[in-house]
């Protein structure tokens, strides 16, 4: 099954937050090895060379690393694995404030929405 | 390393209409490019000139370093727009024609994908539909273990599903040293699998970057790119 991918943002980006999504739902656990790069790839419908650029990228930001020979792991590093689930939250949240903007809700109103949504209340 | 393919001042006339004007292009190995423009644009005379089917009016064409000619086209494999294989050979015929034809067609590949779309290898050519002879000519094109794959729109008349199975053959089947241009109309399908594309416009090369430098760039997709820079 292909990926489902956005038509205007660069693939390789959409990839890492495809595998980062994947590492945080639990799809990959750490230390895991994660496939070949064809394999994803394939599984992905995308060019190999693109899926190597996405792992390369996450291989620099430290949330995989490769093993010589071995093939490419999950980090174990739990600190790194919180931040990166908070910061993925972080951004939910800023996205979901901007919509809120612009239909026209302040900060203090979307709060309170929020609580009485929370609470099973009509508005 | 030098470019499998490439192209110096290239210019071909068809008598006194330019059909390429001074192209200048040069491919790496180790990728998938599409050959995108509107028709008539000179995408299949650019790949004719690849195949050495035309010569050009001015200026060099380079596969691998040569000119086209006997050396070039075992290392090329190359997929015509139009079916080529005569009407009355049966699947089985064709295939053995290939063997005998190319040192690097592999029985094996071939038998692989044959299976998976299920074509009947003791099938006439003249009794299967437009859809399925085209696939079985990407098979074939697809079997041989070339340096240059040159598709000319190779999924125009298939099903999509048939057309993500064909995707997913070109992926499996190509090696990291082996080049694949693509021409199609069909860019939204195939943008993913794609890592650079190349814009013809009335014979000139008029954009040629990687399908992600493109979303960076314009912050949107080859396709919608394409359908704005060739509206009518």
């Amino acid at each position: 099954m292909p990926w489902d991918l956005d038509n205007d943002r660069p693939i390789y980006l959409q990839l890492m937050e495809r595998i980062q999504h994947d590492i945080i739902s639990g799809v990959y656990k750490p230390g895991d090895k994660i496939p070949s790069v064809r394999d994803l790839a394939l599984d992905a419908a995308v060019n190999p060379n693109t899926m190597q650029k996405a792992l390369s990228e996450l291989e620099r930001s430290g949330l995989v690393y490769s093993q010589r020979t071995s093939g490419r792991f999950i980090t174990e590093d739990e600190t790194m694995l919180k931040k990166m689930k908070t910061e993925l939250a972080q951004q939910h949240i800023r996205d979901f404030f901007e919509q809120m903007h612009q239909l026209g809700f302040s900060d203090d109103e979307t709060l309170e929405m929020m609580q009485k949504t929370l609470k099973g209340e009509k508005q | 390393m030098r470019p499998i393919l490439e192209c110096q001042s290239l210019t071909k006339k068809y008598g006194s209409d330019y059909a390429l004007f001074g192209v200048d292009l040069a491919l790496g190995r180790g990728q998938i490019v599409g050959l995108l423009g509107p028709n008539g644009s000179g995408k299949t005379t650019l790949i004719k000139l690849i195949n050495g089917l035309l010569t050009p009016t001015e200026g060099r064409i380079l596969v691998d370093g040569q000119a086209p000619g006997v050396e070039t086209k075992k290392i090329v494999s190359y997929l015509p727009d139009r079916d080529y294989l005569s009407r009355h050979m049966r699947v089985k015929d064709v295939l053995a024609y290939y063997m005998d034809f190319y040192k690097d067609f592999s029985a094996e590949n071939s038998s692989r994908m044959l299976d998976a779309l299920e074509i009947d290898r003791k099938a006439r050519l003249s009794s299967l539909s437009k859809g399925t002879k085209e696939k079985l000519q990407l098979v074939l094109v697809m079997s041989r273990n070339a340096d240059l794959y040159v598709l000319d729109e190779p999924i125009g008349g298939v099903d999509p599903a048939a057309r993500d199975y064909i995707l997913q053959t070109i992926l499996t089947n190509y090696n990291e040293n082996a080049t694949i241009l693509i021409s199609t109309h069909l860019i939204a399908d195939i943008e993913n699998v794609l890592d650079r594309v190349v814009f013809l416009s009335a014979g000139q090369v008029t954009l040629n970057a990687s399908v992600d430098e493109i979303r960076t760039d314009y912050g949107k997709s080859v396709d919608t790119l394409f359908r704005e820079v060739f509206k009518c």
